[in-house]
């Protein structure tokens, strides 16, 4: 069989299955990267709060998601999370009945947690960037702590998060290939399906591949401009 | 005998099945899980050590001006830092085994080996992150440095040993940390091709007995350990790199 038919848009060639696997790809990431960044904005909060606790807990999240693989973290939430929330449900709402939490969803917390870890990271660094001054000179014309969060370092942060973030996004578009262990149709399992059933591994892992790297080609383009787009108002040398 | 014995008695001792977690358990399969440990080390060293070399080849013909060694370059850091780990693992190992001619080459008996497709896959990979820092460490070499070296009459290869490398690698150093500790990480895939190392084993536990968060969580504390490990290392070349930044006794 050549190639081309073995990549067609009809019932005997993959094309279709690999497209819709690339869609899925895409859901997962998105998904995942917003979940890690509303982990991440509590976790920046408790690394930089003055409580010891909180501290002790944002370090021990990102030192040791970051320190464990990923293959991992995806492996414990899909074997332990259903049995977990299930644990929880009976002690929390003496609720007995067996019920499946959505893979996809399990899938994208998993990944959202792993991409968190390395977001936290980001943004905390983009909250130490801004100028001590400009928080005094906030305080000092007498804006509110909820003022000063959100007239003066949110629309910086955002501005030096980005290009960091932009990292964390290729990271974790990257990181959805693990979560073929689960069975997500996305593009790794969808080409691990066709190999098995064509015996043309060959074809179908190059064309995962290509998938992937149009995948985060694309995301390079998007992201420089969007950069170029956050500093439009900054001077430059 | 005895001390093994004993450690198993320790264990016996530990809260089991009832609680919320399964200490009893964790206790006694530590030991099973630690013997995946060696592999995983070798896995790592292997690759890295080779990766280096190739790394540097990389980045050489990355800053060459010839353009044929340049595209390659650029192309081999685009593939391998664009598409995850886990295709290029599968596509050496699954998709290169499919063609008659890679079976009867001489490559053969390596490619057909999970170990050997693990390490060449890892290689390769970290070969394509390091060049780019490599690259990064060269380029930050002040270019005064470069110059006034040529006025002294250094040239080709002494420079590169005297002036340029030992500037790059300990501008490189950080970032290469950062590597070594996506290598370990990078090693758990290998376990997908059937290879025993930590996460190899933690799979087949469970398999065996079923208690997934138990196992993981040992098997996560084992990397923890190991790439704290790395981090004390970089830290400590890092200090004994830069003597000039260290602060007076």
């Amino acid at each position: 069989m050549d190639i081309l038919a073995l990549l067609a848009f009809d019932d005997t060639g993959w094309g279709d299955e690999m497209l819709m696997g690339m869609v899925i790809t895409l859901l997962v990431s998105v998904s995942a990267m917003a979940i890690g960044l509303v982990f991440s904005v509590f976790a920046t909060m408790s690394k930089l709060s003055n409580n010891v606790f909180s501290r002790v807990l944002g370090n021990t999240y990102t030192t040791v998601v970051r320190g464990i693989p990923e293959l991992l973290v995806i492996y414990l939430f899909f074997f332990g999370f259903n049995n977990a929330l299930m644990a929880a449900a009976k002690s929390l709402f003496n609720y007995h009945e067996y019920f499946e939490f959505p893979v996809f969803l399990t899938a994208a917390i998993a990944v959202g947690i792993i991409s968190g870890a390395y977001s936290t990271e980001v943004i905390r660094g983009s909250f130490l960037a801004v100028p001590k001054g400009q928080i005094e000179a906030a305080k000092s014309v007498g804006m509110s702590k909820f003022q000063i969060f959100h007239r003066i370092l949110v629309p910086q942060v955002m501005r030096y998060a980005l290009p960091g973030l932009g990292n964390v996004w290729q990271l974790t578009l990257k990181d959805t290939a693990l979560i073929s262990v689960m069975a997500i149709a996305e593009i790794m399992r969808t080409a691990q399906i066709a190999a098995g059933n064509t015996k043309e591994p060959f074809v179908f892992y190059i064309f995962a591949a290509i998938l992937y790297l149009t995948l985060t080609t694309v995301s390079t383009h998007a992201l420089n401009s969007a950069e170029n787009w956050a500093n439009k108002g900054v001077r430059r040398a | 005998m005895t001390i093994s014995s004993g450690y198993f008695q320790m264990c016996e001792g530990l809260p089991g099945r009832e609680g919320w977690l399964n200490f009893n358990l964790m206790c006694e399969k530590l030991p099973d899980l630690l013997k995946g440990v060696p592999l995983t080390i070798e896995l790592v060293s292997i690759s890295l050590f080779i990766g280096l070399f190739l790394a540097l080849g990389i980045a050489m013909m990355r800053l060459s001006n010839n353009r044929v060694l340049n595209g390659f370059a650029r192309g081999y850091v685009f593939y391998f830092r664009g598409s995850p780990l886990l295709v290029q693992v599968f596509l050496l190992y699954y998709g290169f085994g499919q063609f008659e001619f890679v079976q009867q080459s001489f490559l053969w008996p390596f490619l057909k080996e999970a170990y050997w497709c693990g390490i060449l896959a890892l290689t390769l990979n970290t070969g394509a992150y390091t060049a780019e820092i490599i690259r990064g460490g060269l380029q930050s070499v002040p270019f005064g440095q470069i110059e006034s070296a040529r006025a002294m009459g250094m040239s080709g290869l002494l420079l590169y040993r005297r002036i340029i490398f030992p500037i790059a690698f300990r501008q490189a150093l950080p970032a290469y940390g950062n590597e070594m500790i996506l290598m370990v990480k990078g090693t758990s895939l290998v376990s997908i091709i059937t290879l025993m190392e930590i996460t190899g084993i933690a799979k087949q536990i469970i398999a065996k007995y079923w208690t997934p968060v138990e196992i993981f969580l040992i098997a996560g504390l084992l990397y923890l350990i190991l790439n704290f490990l790395v981090t004390q290392l970089v830290k400590y070349l890092e200090i004994k790199f830069t003597p000039y930044l260290r602060h007076p006794k």
